[in-house]
């Protein structure tokens, strides 16, 4: 699983996910949800705000200095899809076409 | 829910829940004895009609009054500060769920790994006569969660401040506008929760019930699937 938990199966084991609903394999894989952004001791307290914003200005500025095709700019980009309400990555995109974005990048 | 009439805790939905439980009944015990302790004392010293006019000062009993209080309070903090703590531990959690507040209902994303992929559901309270005599309770979609699966709830809001509250979990957490506010949840049962917003939003604050289910991990693949 994606967050770092190793399972072993016996040999011809179907996953639950896959035998409860019916899915695929890969549409299973698809549907994966078990991702927790891992903790971050510059974030310790209940307010994660920071976490999310910092997450997504991390993820621009290594696509800038690194290019899209980068694998591990994708660490920042999973954090922040999974931390920040869609109306605030929605915003901050707009703000960014429109080179009104607080932070330089 | 409550029940008509109830006045203690519900039944506890999730495995803190059942923590600030015991540790509830815990110091309740020890209120409840040092109350009766000074009651009976109190009572006893108005109505004895003797007065020492030579007790002035008493060392011992002085030191004892003291240092009494001071161990049963160590004993509520221990219990307590571990409780505390524990709560606020977020490494274990296996599923982010965002709740978002709105003027006035709740909606609630659940991202998948896929990018694309972004489950996102609304939940406006259903009017009294659709609700089942369960009036202020019951919304027209709710929210579901695997039970025995630690959640990383980040509560915000679209608007004004919110407050996303389930008394069965032992959960509370401010739906502040601009900040993301974190909350630790395991269910520990399959069972409906109902909670209401907790902090005054406008015209409609009363009108916007919480309603969750813990389900079976498939059943939530299923749910989500669905959205």
């Amino acid at each position: 699983m994606s967050s770092g938990v190793e399972i072993t199966r016996p040999e011809g084991a179907i996953p639950l996910a896959q035998k409860y609903s019916g899915l695929s394999e890969e549409e299973v894989k698809k549907r994966i949800i078990a991702y927790n952004p891992p903790a971050d001791s510059r974030f310790p307290n209940q307010n994660q705000t920071k976490n999310c914003f910092q997450n997504y200005v991390d993820f621009q500025r290594c696509v800038r200095l690194r290019g899209e095709d980068y694998k591990p700019c994708q660490f920042f980009e999973r954090n922040y899809k999974f931390l920040c309400p869609t109306g605030w990555i929605e915003k901050w995109d707009e703000q960014l076409e429109n080179n009104t974005f607080p932070v330089k990048l | 829910m409550s029940s008509w009439g109830q006045l203690g805790f519900q039944d506890a939905g999730s495995y803190f829940m059942e923590e600030f439980i015991y540790f509830h009944d815990f110091t309740m015990m020890i209120i409840l004895g040092v109350l009766s302790y000074v009651v009976v004392f109190l009572i006893l010293g108005l109505t004895s009609g003797w007065v020492d006019s030579g007790f002035v000062e008493g060392q011992l009993i002085e030191f004892m009054w003291t240092i009494f209080p001071a161990l049963i309070l160590i004993q509520i903090a221990f219990p307590s500060l571990l409780l505390l703590y524990l709560i606020e531990d977020f490494s274990k959690s296996f599923l982010v769920c965002k709740v978002i507040g709105h003027q006035w209902y709740w909606s609630y994303e659940i991202k998948t790994e896929s990018s694309e992929l972004l489950a996102s559901v609304d939940c406006y309270m259903l009017p009294r006569e659709d609700a089942f005599g369960m009036r202020l309770l019951l919304t027209d979609e709710f929210l579901m969660l695997p039970i025995n699966v630690p959640v990383r709830i980040l509560v915000t809001s679209d608007d004004v401040i919110h407050s996303w509250t389930l008394p069965s979990l032992g959960i509370k957490g401010d739906a502040v506008p601009g900040r993301l506010n974190q909350l630790n949840l395991t269910l520990n049962r399959k069972a409906m929760f109902y909670g209401q917003c907790s902090e005054i939003c406008g015209a409609n604050h009363s009108f916007m019930p919480i309603m969750l289910m813990g389900v079976y991990s498939w059943e939530f693949f299923a749910w989500l699937d669905r959205l």
